[in-house]
């Protein structure tokens, strides 16, 4: 088995206490609200209220860095694009930008590599050594329509194949009928199925119709165990916005207060700059505190984003403006 | 580069300067040293004082101590200005104020780094807030320039103002001072506080760079001293202030009986309710919005929390953890929360009364301000379990410090609310639109937040109720604070001695002895002094006696239309309807009324004066359901609801001129609003003001809606006037009252109309004047609403 013996990041913080679930409190599901006006004024002034600057944000852009799940999710993916990945996984940043940075010895790189199931094997044997998580998308991604049955089967597989991290969809017709003790349930399979990976649940928050949906399945999600909660899968036209970091950032502060887990937090999707994603870093840092900057509570699923993280690195450290044709791609 | 490892390891956030270098090089074009702006220019640099930065305690400029001198000659410069700016027209002086507008985006960052500077304010806040809303204020009110011929055209200016602005929003006050006046044609002389006096120079600047024509925009800097004298000029047509509530008082009984029109924004103390349905989260973060904003230096600052006693915990937990996360620093930083207060003073004045505050029982928790901050903070505080009955739960702080308290019922919620004695503004947050709806509307306050707070348009009037002032800054009705209608639609052209001027037949007065009672809580009663005021005729012949009311008659009266609500809560349809049956009763008593005013010589032509009685019932019963409100449309997700709301309970004051007419004139158009009243009936002839109680008495007019009291002006109007529980008095009385009504109401602020009721043509005066009296026999309260599914 290929698994990575020294991976297990929890373990590593001493602070965080794995998600074991809780039995659902409908009573807690009942009684959430969210006023969307104030939720969008609120994220519209914290990005405003805070700022970093020069080798301040550098930094916050290299921590991004090692939260993101670079990810590779399509249909005409092979082993040759996922391999391109996971080397860019390996070496993020340009050397001499290191060297530039005098950052050589933090060792930056990326937060996991995501994949289908089909290349779990391919990553894995790229990234030996590296200390960098397999993620594989499962439950019949983006949808999530397949039989249970082989939902089950497709975590249990691709644990089997060595995935660390397993990213699964929930079933968006449990949240529209409010049928929450079938989603509990769902995930509570899944998370069995997991065993010792983490278990994120992508929410596909732009298909769920209002944030009060997105709080309440958040809520349903982490009782049933979700290690992460993840918005979207890339797919939705609407992806990771600022109101659903809000929203969803507030459930995890809810469920920790109320049972001393600290779940994670993944949004996928639709952040492509650098200055989008510190707005989301820091709206997460407001919310729940810089302890959720890290690579075991904070994951961000993106693709194109770290171009144009590069190229801000390159900026601070030479002065110019940069290119994307400077920086290796993924 | 060994900061980047260690910023990686912590993910912190460092102090982020704005830059002052363009704000400074202005400073520096003017030697440090800065003058008034008279008729278009800077003067010489004389009397100087500092202004300080909080934030350091550091100079920054020297501004000039405005004397009587420069007082005079800025009004001077302002009447040289207004007869050029009236005479340019709407079009033109519509260029001028978009141009204001397109200069203050054009300038903002140079402004918005001044005014941080100056007042200590975070750079986030006079960037994102202040700059903005002082540029679409001008934008609005170029619009209102461009249209004061159509919409406002029974009105003309008022003439040159003098306005005062305090050092909390200084440019923003000043475009909420400034833009109405010019628009509506007006010249100003405006004095900032002098704190805060650089922004408003550099506003001066602008008008000379979009060549304002001279004189039309003054700038007089100085303290109060320079403020008393502005207000104290014989040569000015109006004052506005924005500023404490004592020193608003002040301004008031200075101006008792001078003419001069006059709006107060006063202080506040307004609650911030949180029902157990609130997105608690959102509200919490609303709070930070509501006392923190400004460091709560804010004259709408949410400082009384209300918090549903199911959820008070809870919600005192969040809020003690959202205080954390606060930040302090450099104003300037573009990454905190809260800068300085704005003086030594006002962080002695917040200690002073937050520590009386615990000694009188409340618990404190306070924020921790980082010990190398030297400049005039005063940390974030909840003081919690507070009683209405202390002092820091009625008394404005003016600092960051909320009060915090419980309430079991909806009821209860709008009880300990309107337990105050502002009403400037109120928060109210529940995702029941059912509960939200219905308590926004008894909440006696002049802005309403719904799951908002602090949220401003130039579209969307502001102002209180109480002792917040009155007045309405912004929207169509602060348009008219700045507008006088136009006299020749209801004045006598010659103002007629009233004297036995036409000859009537005697009528036979019936032989049984007639004693009018007063009417008073719905039922007829004998005055309390147990005198009698003879009323004679036109042949001076004494034909019934009435009460002669006292100050025991006056307290009943109120009393009763405090007690009995009624009227104010049917709907208007009903009140409508009341009207329409009180108008069919007079009608079957025509006869009688023309006999009882053929009798005196106060009305002209007896059954011209019933006709048109009925006819003006009729009229404002008609109106009862269509003085509506407006929706307006600012620039957010949000309806805003402007309520056209009754004064409350109102003094009337009656002309002896048309003596049934003038009556029924003031009191219906009252009345239709749901207003309750105290009526003086005319001193000489009240007889058809008291007859009318029987009709009253069978027209299904709910008990104390209107009650009236005769007698001698002379010895009811102080106690009308003094009393706290009367929300505003219509003087048609004697002109000689007005000064002396203006200063009896100053303690709790009544809303003061006085007209000569005897010069006004009562019988067939221009119809907008009935529009006059509806605004006046109202106050608009705006409801923000925000929404999105």
């Amino acid at each position: 088995m290929p698994l990575d013996k020294n991976y297990n990041r929890r373990e590593m913080d001493p602070v965080i206490v794995k998600n074991s679930g809780s039995p659902l409190k409908l009573e807690l599901i009942n009684e959430v609200r969210i006023n969307k006006s104030a939720v969008e004024k609120r994220c519209a002034s914290v990005i405003n209220r805070r700022t970093v600057k020069k080798h301040n944000q550098a930094a916050w852009l290299l921590k991004a860095i090692t939260c993101m799940d670079l990810t590779t999710l399509s249909g005409d993916d092979t082993e040759s694009r996922v391999l391109r990945l996971c080397n860019k996984a390996k070496n993020p940043l340009r050397n001499d930008l290191l060297e530039d940075l005098g950052i050589e010895d933090l060792n930056i790189k990326v937060g996991g590599v995501c994949v289908y199931h089909q290349f779990i094997r391919t990553a894995l044997d790229n990234l030996q050594g590296f200390n960098i998580p397999v993620v594989a998308v499962s439950t019949g991604f983006p949808a999530g329509l397949t039989p249970k049955k082989t939902k089950i089967l497709e975590i249990k597989e691709s644990v089997r194949s060595g995935a660390q991290e397993i990213d699964i969809v929930i079933s968006r017709r449990h949240v529209f009928s409010g049928n929450w003790n079938k989603l509990y349930d769902e995930i509570s399979e899944y998370k069995e199925a997991s065993g010792n990976a983490l278990l994120k649940t992508i929410l596909a928050t732009g298909e769920l119709g209002t944030l009060k949906n997105v709080a309440k399945a958040s809520l349903v999600c982490m009782m049933a165990g979700a290690d992460f909660i993840k918005t979207s899968t890339g797919k939705e036209t609407i992806n990771a916005t600022l109101p659903f970091t809000l929203v969803m950032s507030r459930a995890i502060r809810e469920y920790f207060e109320l049972t001393g887990f600290a779940v994670g937090y993944k949004p996928a999707g639709g952040i492509s700059s650098a200055k989008d994603c510190l707005s989301h870093m820091i709206l997460i840092k407001e919310e729940l505190g810089s302890k959720w900057l890290n690579p075991s509570l904070f994951r961000l699923g993106a693709s194109s984003l770290l171009s144009d993280i590069e190229r801000q690195i390159e900026h601070f450290a030479t002065g110019q403006y940069s290119s994307f044709n400077r920086h290796g791609i993924a | 580069m060994v900061k980047v490892k260690n910023a990686f390891k912590k993910i912190d956030y460092e102090e982020a300067l704005e830059s002052k270098i363009e704000s400074l090089e202005w400073i520096a074009e003017h030697n440090g040293q800065f003058g008034h702006f008279i008729g278009g220019r800077f003067t010489q640099p004389k009397n100087l004082f500092k202004t300080i930065n909080p934030f350091n305690k550091k100079e920054i400029a020297k501004i000039s101590q405005g004397t009587v001198t420069e007082i005079k000659k800025s009004i001077q410069a302002a009447r040289l200005g207004l007869e050029n700016w009236q005479s340019i027209g709407p079009f033109q002086r519509a260029k001028y104020l978009y141009a204001i507008a397109r200069y203050i985006q054009k300038e903002s960052r140079t402004i918005s780094v001044l005014e941080s500077m100056e007042n200590g304010k975070s750079i986030r806040e006079s960037r994102d807030i202040d700059i903005p809303l002082a540029a679409r204020h001008f934008y609005y009110h170029a619009g209102w320039a461009q249209l004061l011929d159509e919409e406002f055209q029974d009105y003309s200016a008022i003439g040159v103002c003098g306005q005062i602005i305090p050092w909390n929003f200084p440019i923003l006050m000043l475009a909420w001072k400034v833009a109405p006046a010019i628009a509506a044609g007006n010249s100003v002389i405006i004095k900032p506080a002098e704190q805060t006096s650089l922004t408003a120079l550099y506003f001066a600047e602008i008008c000379k760079r979009i060549k304002l024509p001279e004189g039309v925009v003054n700038v007089v800097t100085g303290d109060g001293i320079t403020g008393s004298h502005l207000v104290s000029q014989k040569d000015i047509s109006k004052v506005a202030f924005t500023g404490s509530t004592e020193v608003g008082k002040e301004i008031k009984k200075n101006l008792a009986g001078s003419g001069k029109a006059l709006t107060l924004e006063l202080g506040g103390k307004s609650p911030f309710i949180i029902f157990d349905d609130a997105d608690l989260d959102s509200a919490v973060e609303g709070l930070v919005d509501a006392i923190w904003l400004n460091q709560g230096q804010v004259c709408c600052a949410g400082s009384r929390l209300l918090l549903q006693e199911t959820i008070s915990k809870k919600v005192e937990k969040k809020i003690l953890s959202r205080m954390k996360k606060l930040r302090f620093g450099n104003p300037l930083d573009k990454s905190i929360d809260m800068g300085p207060l704005v003086s030594f003073e006002q962080q002695s004045r917040v200690k002073g009364l937050v520590d009386k505050g615990v000694e009188s029982g409340a618990d404190i928790f306070q924020c921790d301000i980082p010990s190398n901050l030297k400049g005039y903070f005063y940390p974030p505080t909840l003081l919690k379990n507070v009683s209405p009955s202390m002092e820091i739960f009625q008394k404005e702080i003016f600092g960051p410090v909320l009060s915090s308290t419980t309430f079991r019922t909806p009821e209860e919620a709008i009880y300990l609310a309107n337990n105050s004695r502002y009403g400037l503004s109120a928060s109210i947050w529940s995702e029941n639109i059912n509960l939200a709806l219905d308590i926004a509307p008894k909440l006696k306050v002049g802005v309403v937040w719904i799951n908002s707070t602090n949220i401003f348009d130039a579209a969307v009037g502001f102002g209180g109720y109480r002792e917040s002032g009155y007045g309405r800054e912004g929207g169509k009705e602060g348009m008219y604070e700045y507008l006088k209608f136009n006299s020749d639609h209801y004045k006598i052209k010659e103002a007629r001695v009233l004297k036995e001027n036409i000859s009537v037949k005697k009528q036979t007065i019936p032989y049984i002895d007639q004693t009018r009672k007063m009417f008073i809580g719905g039922s007829q009663k004998r005055g309390d002094s147990g005198h009698s005021i003879g009323i004679f005729d036109n042949q001076r012949e004494e034909i019934a006696t009435v009460g002669r009311g006292n100050q025991k008659d006056i307290r009943n009266a109120v009393e009763a239309a405090n007690k009995q609500m009624n009227w104010t809560i049917l709907s208007s349809h009903a009140r409508a309807q009341i009207m329409f049956y009180i108008a069919e009763n007079l009608s079957q008593r025509r006869d009688y009324f023309i006999s009882l005013l053929s009798s005196t010589s106060s009305c002209q032509n007896p059954s011209q004066e019933f006709d048109t009685t009925l006819e003006r019932l009729f009229t404002f019963a008609s109106w009862a359901d269509k003085f509506d409100g407006v929706v307006h449309q600012a620039p957010i997700r949000a309806n805003t609801i402007a309520l056209n709301e009754p004064v409350g309970v109102m003094g009337i004051v009656c002309p002896d001129l048309a003596p049934l007419a003038s009556f029924i004139t003031l009191i219906a158009a009252a009345l239709c609003q749901g207003n309750r009243l105290i009526v003086i009936p005319s001193e000489n002839f009240p007889l058809p003001a008291v007859d009318m109680y029987q009709i009253f008495d069978t027209s299904d007019i709910p008990a104390a809606a209107i009650n009236i009291v005769t007698g001698k002006h002379d010895e009811l109007i102080d106690t009308l006037s003094e009393h706290n529980s009367v929300d505003g008095i219509w003087n048609f009385g004697d002109p000689k009252y007005e000064a002396k009504i203006d200063r009896a109401s100053v303690s709790n602020l009544k809303q003061i109309w006085s007209v000569n009721g005897n010069s006004v043509n009562w019988i067939n005066y221009h119809a907008s004047f009935n529009k006059l009296l509806l605004q006046k026999s109202s106050q608009v309260k705006n409801i923000w609403i925000p929404y999105g599914a």
